[in-house]
C-alpha cells in the first residue's frame, strides 16, 4: 500500500466524496484505496489532475493531505462456487467473516476477500485433455449447495484453444484448474474469476421471455404474472407490502438461483431473511431455501456509495449463474434508496440536478440497469439458456406515482404491481391494486397455462377480471345512491367481486398453507369462486332469492378454501359440486326443470 | 493530533464558519468555537478542501465576527463518557451534565456517531412488551429491539402516551434490568417537564439518562442530541446488558434544524426544502435500535414527531415511516371526540408483530383476531362514512352491523384510561367480545375453530 509512486493526494472531502490529486493515470470507475486505512472507493469523475472519488466506507477522520492510492483495476467482484448461502455488503465484503473479525458493529478499513480460500471443492471435470474450448464451455462441475450444480466454465475473454490440463478431485478456488491454449496464448483457469460489477456479462442472445415465473403469489401469477427474464416493478408508500412480496417471491419462487438486494432499507429485514431461509423448504427441491439464496445486505444505515454499487454486485452474481443456465431471480429493495445515492453523489459533485434533485442521467442508469434482465442463450458451444429476472421495488415519497424514479422505472419496467395503502389499511394483503396493475407478459405467459394447468384458465382470469371492474362501477352508484339502487343481479356482482377480493386475492404471507399456492391450486381456486358465481346467477335467473344465494353456508366453505393444502387438491372438485349442487337447490321446485331445459 | 488555534474565519453564514489557511482538519472533527466574550462552544466539520474548512457550530453564530473569534480543532469527533453513573442524570443536548452532579467520570469516551450493526449481528426482534394499551398490545403491538415511532400534530396527547408506554411496559414473564433515555430536541419546558415529572413519579428517575435541548437551546446543537442520546443507549444495552427504552422527541425540529444547515450551505433542496439525504441521516439513527445476538441488552426506540399539519406525506413522517418498523399514528378527529389514546389504528401497522405474538408468546389466536378487528373496523368506518352522506337506509343489513361494530370498537377498544393497564388476556377477550356484533359469516380472518374457543 505505501508505494508512493501510486499514491495521490486528498485535496478535498464532503461526506462520501474525496478528491484526490495527482493520482497517476486515473481511469474513471478505478477502484482506489483512500486514506492510511487504504478504504475503498472508486473514480466517478476527472477533471483536469483531480479525481473524484466515491467512498464506499464512512468518511470522518479523512483530511487534505492524507493519501489515496490506485490499484489499476475496476471495482469487480468474485466469481465461484461459495456464492450461495452468503451475505455480503454492498461492495461484497462478507459480513459473516465480518463480525467475526471486528465485532458486532461494522467498523472501517477491513478487507476481506469474499470467497473463502481454504475451503476444498470437489471438482469434477467433464472435458478431457485435448478438446477444443471456447468461453462459456463446461470444464467441469462442483456440487455448491445440495441443490445447485456449480458448472465451472470458460470465462469469456479467454482465448479458445485445447485443454492442455485438466485437474479433478479437492481444489482451492485459487488453484488452476485447467490450461487451456498452446504457448504464448495459454490461459491458466482458477475457479475464481472476477468481473467489473459495472459491466454487463456477455452472451449470445437476448430472446422475448415466455415462460411464466411461478411465485406462489395468487394476485401475480394468476393476474399480473412475470417472466422468467422478465422486469417487474412494486411501487408503494411505506407500510403497503413491498418488501413481504419481494420476500415472498424470493422464497417461493421456481427461480433456480434468487439474489436479494437490500439496498438501503432495514437491517432486521435481512435479519429476517437469514434466519428463516435456513429453516424453510423449498417446494421445488425440498431442500432449505438459503441453499440457492445469496444475500446482499447495504443497509440504509450503512454507507451510501456502497449502497449505489450494491444493485451491480447483485446483478453481476446473477448473470455469473445465469452463465451456467439457470433461471435467477433478483430482488432489488429499494431501487428508490440506490436511486437516492447516487442523488447525494451527484449533489456532492456539485452536478446540474434534473428533476427533484436527482442527476439528469437518473432514466437512462435505470434503465440499463434493468436492461441486465433478460433470457439469453449463454455463450458456449452447446445450446444453453439460462435468464435474470429483476423486480425492483420503488419507494416513491409520499406514496406519489409522479415522482421520478416511479416514472423513469414505469418506461422500462414490464409488470408493474401497483400497491395501495388503502387496501393495507384493510390489511387486504397483498395490497396490489387489481384496476391499475398490469403485465406485459401475460398474453405469452396465458399461452403456457393451456399447456401446464388448463385451456380454461385464461378464461377464468379475465371473468374474474371483468367483475373486479364491473364491481368497481358499482361501488360508484353506492357512493351516490346508496346500496338498494342496485338489482339483484347487481348486488350478485359485488358479492362475487367480494369473493374473489377476499376468498382468491387476499394471501397471508404469514399463514403456513397460505403464503404459497402452486399454480395448479390458484386455477382450482379461482374455478371454484367463478363457479359459485356463476351457478349463483343462474339459480338467481332461476327464480332463487338474492338472500337466500347470500346466505348459503357455502361461501364459508369458499372462504376457506384457499386453506386446502397442496397435497389434498381433490378437494377443490367436491367444493365445485357442493356449489353446483347448493345453488340448484335454491331455485323454487316449480322452475327447477326449466333450468335444466335451458 | 496536536490541537490547533485559528483566527482566520472567514464567512459567518447563519450556523457555518469557513475557516481559511487550516492544516490538518479532517472531515467530522470535533472544533472548539470561542466567542469574543470568552465562552466557548462546539462544532463540527462539514467539508474540508485544501486550506479552507466549512464549520457547524452547535452553538450558533450570534456575537461572533470575522476578526476574532477563535477555532480549536480537536483533532477527534464529538465523544460522549460514558459510565453506569449516568443514570438518574441529565445532561445538555451534548451531553454536558446541567444537574447540579459531578462530572462523569467515564468508563470510555465513544464516538457520537456509532457504528452500523453487522446486519449479520442482529437478533431478529421478537419478546412482545406489553404496554397495556389495547390499540397497541392488540392491533400494532410493541416488541423489545423495534423502533416504533409516534405520529402526531400540535396539541395531541403524544407525550402523554409516550409516558404510558414507558410506565407500563413489562415483558411477560421477566423481571430484567432496564433503562429509559430521554432525548429531547426542540420541545418546550413545559413539555420536557412534563416527562421529568413523570419519571420521578414513577420513581424510575434512577433508571432514566436524560438529555435535554430545549426550544431556546440552540438549533444545531439538536443534530447532535439524538447521537448523543444513543450512545448512551448503547452503552447500556451492549455493553451493561440492559433493556433500554429510548423517546425521541420531537424528531421534527431535529429535522428542521438539518434543513437550516442545508440552505445555509445552499445545498440542492429536496421536498419541502429538506435535504436529499435526509433519509440517509435518519436512518443512522432509527437503525440505532435493535437486539444483538449473544447480547443480553436491547434498544427499542420510539421516536416522537409531529406530523406538519397532520400531513402524513410531509417528508418527515413519510420518511421516518420508510425506515422503523412501523408507526403509531395520531388522529385528530379521535382525540376531538375525547377518546384517549387517539389512535388511528388502520394506518397504524407495527411490521414485527407476526414474530412477537402467537402461541407460546402471547396467543394463538392473536394475529387473526387483530387482521379480523382491522378489516372489521375498516369496513364499518367506510359504512358510517357512507350513512353520514346517503343515510342508514342506503346500506345493507350486514354493513349496518358493521357501521355499529366500529362505533363500539372506538368506544370499547381503543379508548381506554390514562392509568388503565390492559392485560393481553383482557385485550383479546375484549376483541372477541366486540366481534359478537357481526354475523359469523362476516368474519373471514378468523378460524372457525378459533371463534368456536374463543368468542363466548
Ligand atoms: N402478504 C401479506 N400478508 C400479511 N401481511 C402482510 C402482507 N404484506 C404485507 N403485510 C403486512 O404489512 C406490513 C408492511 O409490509 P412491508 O412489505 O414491510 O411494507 P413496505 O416494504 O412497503 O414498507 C408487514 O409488516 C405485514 O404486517
Ligand atoms: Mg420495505
Amino acid at each position: 500500500m505505501a508505494d508512493d509512486d501510486l499514491a495521490g493526494e486528498i485535496v478535498r472531502v464532503a461526506g462520501p466524496l474525496v478528491v484526490a490529486r495527482g493520482l497517476p493515470a486515473p481511469k474513471m470507475y478505478d477502484l482506489v484505496r483512500v486514506g492510511a486505512q487504504g478504504l475503498m472507493g472508486e473514480v466517478i469523475e476527472l477533471r483536469a489532475e483531480d479525481a473524484s472519488i466515491q467512498v464506499y466506507e464512512e468518511t470522518g477522520g479523512l483530511g487534505p493531505g492524507d493519501p489515496v492510492y490506485t490499484t489499476g483495476g475496476a471495482l469487480s467482484v468474485e466469481l465461484g462456487p461459495g456464492l450461495l448461502e452468503s451475505i455480503y455488503d454492498g461492495v461484497q465484503r462478507p459480513l459473516n467473516l465480518l463480525r467475526e473479525m471486528e465485532g458486532n458493529f461494522i467498523t472501517r478499513g477491513t478487507d476481506m476477500p469474499a470467497l473463502s480460500r481454504e475451503r476444498d471443492w470437489e471438482f469434477v471435470p467433464v472435458v478431457k485433455e485435448g478438446d477444443e474450448v471456447q468461453p462459456g464451455d463446461l470444464l467441469g462441475t462442483i456440487q455448491e449447495t445440495p441443490v445447485i450444480e456449480h458448472r465451472v466454465l470458460l470465462p469469456p475473454g479467454v482465448k479458445p484453444g485445447r485443454v492442455q490440463s485438466i485437474r479433478s478431485g479437492a481444489l482451492k478456488i485459487t488453484d488452476v484448474v485447467a490450461v487451456v491454449g498452446d504457448g504464448e496464448a495459454a490461459t491458466e483457469v482458477t475457479l475464481l474469476q472476477r468481473w467489473p460489477v459495472r459491466r454487463a456479462r456477455p452472451f449470445k442472445h437476448k430472446y422475448a421471455p415466455t415462460d411464466p415465473l411461478t411465485t406462489g403469489q395468487r394476485v401475480i401469477d394468476t393476474f399480473f404474472p412475470v417472466a422468467k427474464g422478465g422486469t417487474a416493478c412494486i411501487p408503494g408508500p411505506f407500510g403497503s407490502g413491498k418488501t413481504v412480496v419481494q420476500h415472498q417471491i424470493a422464497k417461493w419462487a421456481d427461480a433456480d438461483v434468487i439474489l436479494f438486494v437490500g439496498c438501503g432499507e432495514r437491517g432486521n429485514e435481512m435479519t429476517e431473511v437469514l434466519l428463516e431461509f435456513p429453516q424453510l423448504t423449498d417446494p421445488y427441491s425440498g431442500h432449505p431455501l438459503m441453499k440457492r439464496t445469496v444475500l446482499i445486505a447495504n443497509t440504509s444505515n450503512m454507507p451510501v456509495a456502497a449502497r449505489e454499487a450494491s444493485v451491480y454486485t447483485g446483478l453481476t452474481i446473477a448473470e455469473y449463474y445465469r452463465d451456467m443456465g439457470y433461471n435467477v431471480a433478483l430482488q432489488a429493495d429499494s431501487t428508490s434508496r440506490w436511486a437516492e445515492a447516487l442523488r447525494e453523489i451527484g449533489a456532492r459533485l456539485e452536478e446540474m440536478p434534473g428533476e427533484e434533485g436527482y442527476p439528469a442521467y437518473l432514466g437512462s442508469r435505470l434503465a440499463s440497469f434493468y436492461e441486465r434482465a433478460g433470457l439469453v442463450s449463454c455463450l458456449g458451444s452447446k445450446e444453453c439458456s439460462g435468464s435474470v429476472t429483476v423486480v425492483g421495488s420503488v419507494s416513491p415519497p409520499g406514496g406519489d406515482l409522479s415522482e421520478p424514479v416511479t416514472q423513469a422505472t414505469l418506461r422500462v419496467v414490464k409488470v408493474f404491481w401497483g400497491l395501495e395503502d388503502r387496501l393495507a389499511f384493510m390489511r387486504h394483503f397483498p395490497a396490489i391494486n387489481w384496476l391499475v396493475s398490469y403485465s406485459m407478459y401475460l398474453a405469452q405467459v396465458s399461452k403456457k397455462w393451456d399447456e401446464i394447468i388448463d385451456p380454461s384458465f385464461k378464461e377464468l382470469r379475465t371473468e374474474a377480471m371483468t367483475l373486479l371492474q364491473r364491481e368497481a362501477e358499482l361501488e360508484e352508484i353506492v357512493r351516490l345512491i346508496g346500496v338498494e339502487a342496485l338489482s339483484a343481479g347487481e348486488r350478485l356482482t359485488m358479492e362475487g367481486a367480494r369473493s374473489i377480493r377476499e376468498d382468491f386475492l387476499h394471501q397471508n404471507a404469514f399463514d403456513e398453507i397460505d403464503t404459497y399456492s402452486s399454480l395448479k391450486k390458484q386455477f382450482l381456486l379461482l374455478r371454484c369462486v367463478i363457479t359459485f358465481h356463476r351457478e349463483a346467477e343462474k339459480a338467481l335467473e332461476a327464480g332463487a332469492e338474492i338472500d337466500d344465494v347470500l346466505a348459503s353456508p357455502l361461501r364459508e366453505r369458499l372462504a376457506d378454501a384457499k386453506f386446502i393444502p397442496e397435497d389434498r387438491l381433490e378437494d377443490f372438485d367436491k367444493l365445485d359440486q357442493a356449489a353446483v349442487k347448493a345453488m340448484e337447490d335454491l331455485v323454487p321446485r316449480e322452475e327447477r326443470g326449466a333450468v335444466s331445459n335451458l | 493530533m496536536a490541537i490547533r488555534d485559528y483566527m482566520t474565519v472567514r464567512d459567518i453564514v447563519g450556523p457555518l464558519l469557513l475557516v481559511r489557511q487550516v492544516e490538518g482538519a479532517k472531515y467530522g472533527e470535533l472544533v472548539e468555537v470561542e466567542f469574543p466574550d470568552g465562552t466557548v462552544g462546539f462544532g463540527n466539520v462539514l467539508e474540508v478542501s485544501e486550506d479552507r474548512v466549512l464549520i457547524q457550530s452547535f452553538e450558533g453564530t450570534r456575537g461572533l465576527d470575522i476578526g476574532s473569534t477563535r477555532v480549536r480543532f480537536r483533532g477527534r469527533g464529538l465523544e460522549l463518557a460514558v459510565s453506569r453513573d449516568m443514570l438518574g442524570r441529565v445532561f445538555d443536548g451534548l451531553g454536558r451534565p446541567i444537574d447540579d452532579g459531578p462530572e462523569i467520570i467515564p468508563d470510555e469516551r465513544l464516538d457520537v456517531n456509532g457504528n452500523p450493526i453487522n446486519p449479520y449481528a442482529r437478533d431478529y426482534p421478537s419478546d412482545f412488551i406489553q404496554t397495556g394499551i389495547s390499540a397497541i398490545d392488540g392491533l400494532n403491538p410493541l416488541v423489545r429491539g423495534q423502533k416504533l415511532p409516534i405520529f402526531s400534530g400540535a396539541g395531541l396527547p403524544h407525550s402523554e402516551l409516550a409516558a404510558q408506554i414507558a410506565r407500563q411496559s413489562s415483558v411477560l414473564g421477566r423481571e430484567e434490568e432496564f433503562a429509559v433515555v430521554f432525548a429531547a430536541m426542540g420541545i418546550t419546558f413545559e413539555d420536557a417537564d412534563f416527562f421529568v415529572q413523570e419519571f420521578r413519579s414513577a420513581a424510575s428517575i434512577e433508571r432514566s439518562v436524560l438529555f435535554m435541548n430545549l426550544a431556546d437551546d440552540p438549533a444545531v446543537e439538536r443534530i447532535s442530541t439524538p447521537r448523543v442520546a444513543l450512545t448512551a443507549a448503547e452503552y447500556l444495552a451492549f455493553e451493561l446488558g440492559m433493556h433500554v427504552l429510548v423517546i425521541l422527541t420531537d424528531m421534527t425540529y431535529y429535522c428542521e434544524a438539518l434543513r437550516e444547515v442545508s440552505a445555509a450551505r445552499k445545498e440542492v433542496p429536496g421536498r419541502r426544502g429538506y435535504p436529499g439525504y435526509l433519509y440517509t441521516d435518519l436512518a443512522t439513527l432509527y437503525e440505532r435500535a435493535g437486539r444483538i445476538i449473544g447480547e443480553k441488552g436491547s434498544i427499542t426506540q420510539i421516536p416522537i414527531l409531529s406530523m406538519p399539519e397532520d400531513d402524513k406525506t410531509h417528508p418527515i413522517p413519510d420518511l421516518t415511516g420508510y425506515i422503523t418498523e412501523g408507526q403509531i399514528i395520531l388522529s385528530r378527529d379521535l382525540h376531538r371526540k375525547g377518546v384517549y389514546p387517539p389512535i388511528d389504528v388502520l394506518p397504524s401497522l407495527s411490521r414485527l408483530k407476526e414474530k412477537g405474538i402467537g402461541e407460546g408468546r402471547t396467543r394463538e389466536d392473536h394475529s387473526n383476531l387483530s387482521n379480523q378487528l382491522f378489516s372489521a373496523y375498516a369496513r364499518g368506518k367506510e359504512a358510517k362514512e357512507l350513512a353520514v352522506i346517503l343515510g342508514e337506509a342506503a346500506l345493507t343489513e350486514e354493513d349496518k352491523l358493521f357501521a355499529a361494530f366500529s362505533g363500539e370498537f372506538e368506544d370499547r377498544f381503543i379508548r381506554q384510561g390514562e392509568q388503565e393497564n390492559r392485560t393481553i388476556e383482557d385485550t383479546l377477550a375484549l376483541g372477541w367480545e366486540l366481534l359478537k356484533m357481526l354475523p359469523r359469516g362476516a368474519l373471514k380472518r378468523v378460524r372457525q375453530e378459533q371463534i368456536q374457543k374463543y368468542m363466548k
